[in-house]
């Protein structure tokens, strides 16, 4: 008689990267392994101020299930956290607020801007609204919608997981991205 | 109680106070003087059952001379569902209206919206400050003299927005 316990045997694995093996070793690039690691471990913050923010919700909830990707607990810290997630519309008196906590996160760091608000100040086209939190922080993935649907914001963080995959490992140490970072005058 | 009663009532207790009557879409409106608003309103509070303040804003005017500000009140019988609507003017370069925060607590942030956005002076506010806009603002946008779309404004993209731009 079969035990009752079912195991999971749908488990998805990630692709081993590329490189040399033999018995008992295996060689490939630092920067594969470390991508690879990185990228199905984005410790996400999330920063959300409203309606989007429900969605966010609803994305980490057990139905849509973030955790699949890798981004198993929600960190309410910035300094432990990698990924920032910005749901919903940000008032310029939040943006130093914003600003603070991206300072406060420790490189590697990336930024999602979730939904038209974050995005662009979205149907807020007012005087205490910012317009866009690239005003105030660099962006990497933008997703669109008012509100988007959590599967948008999934397929944004697979696009961002992408991103975190085939980074350089030198990206942050190059002057592209240090303009980038003066542009936003963060040293 | 309909708008013609309740019209009737106020026309016999304040007289010449309440002026320029309307009826527009069934909302009962009248002007009362700057210095009575306050009589008016506790009048309604206590007498009327006009105990909810739905809405507290203000309108620029710039042809208006003299009176270029209004201060609109949206009143509500909740008993009743009779609404009402007070209209204060005063001049744009002493917009001083009493505040109403003594009668309706829940007029403290919409004065201070109002303030922010138009700068009216609420005469005995608690604490008028801005609630909206940056602290370091130094104007109010939302009088006319500042055009809708701003053209000084760079913190918005028009190239986003189908206004200009490239695309
Ligand atoms: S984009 Fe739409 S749903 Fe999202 S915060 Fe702005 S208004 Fe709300």
């Amino acid at each position: 008689m079969g035990r009752p316990v079912q195991y999971n045997t749908n488990v998805k694995l990630a692709p081993m990267p590329e490189g040399y093996s033999g018995e008992g070793f295996m060689a490939t690039s630092f920067d594969k392994v470390v991508g690879l690691a990185r990228k199905n471990s984005l410790w996400p913050l999330p920063f959300a101020t409203s309606c989007c923010g429900i969605e966010f919700m609803a994305t980490m909830g057990s139905n849509y299930d973030l955790a699949r990707f890798g981004s198993e607990r929600m960190g309410f810290t910035p300094r432990q956290c990698d990924m920032l997630l910005v749901a919903g519309t940000i008032a310029k008196k939040m943006a130093p607020v914003l600003r603070q906590v991206y300072l406060q996160m420790a490189e590697p760091r990336w930024v999602i801007a979730i939904g038209a608000c974050a995005s662009s100040g979205g149907i807020f086209d007012s005087y205490p609204v910012l317009q866009g939190i690239d005003q105030v922080i660099p962006v990497d993935v933008y997703v669109a919608g008012c509100p988007p649907r959590p599967e948008a914001i999934l397929d944004g963080i697979v696009k961002l997981q992408d991103l975190v995959h085939n980074e350089s490992l030198r990206r942050r140490n190059s002057p592209q991205y240090k303009a980038l970072l003066d542009s936003y005058a963060i040293q | 109680m309909t708008n013609e009663i309740l019209k009737q009532k106020l026309s016999e207790k304040f007289g010449e106070q309440l002026t320029e009557w309307d009826e527009q879409y069934g909302l009962l409106t009248a002007r009362v003087q700057t210095d009575t608003n306050l009589k008016v309103m506790q009048y309604l509070y206590d007498a009327e059952g006009f105990q909810f303040l739905t809405d507290l804003t203000a309108v620029h005017y710039p042809e208006r001379v003299g009176e270029e500000l209004c201060v609109v009140y949206h009143l509500h019988n909740l008993v009743a569902n009779v609404r009402l609507r007070l209209k204060v003017y005063v001049p744009v370069e002493k917009p001083d209206v009493y505040t109403a925060t003594k009668i309706f607590s829940g007029a403290n942030w919409m004065e201070r919206e109002t303030y922010d956005n138009f700068g009216i002076n609420f005469v005995g506010h608690p604490n008028l400050k801005r609630i909206l806009n940056v602290d370091e603002m130094d104007y109010f946008p939302m009088r006319k003299e500042y055009q809708m779309e701003d053209p000084t404004r760079i913190d918005k993209d028009d190239e986003m927005f189908g206004r200009g731009g490239t695309i």
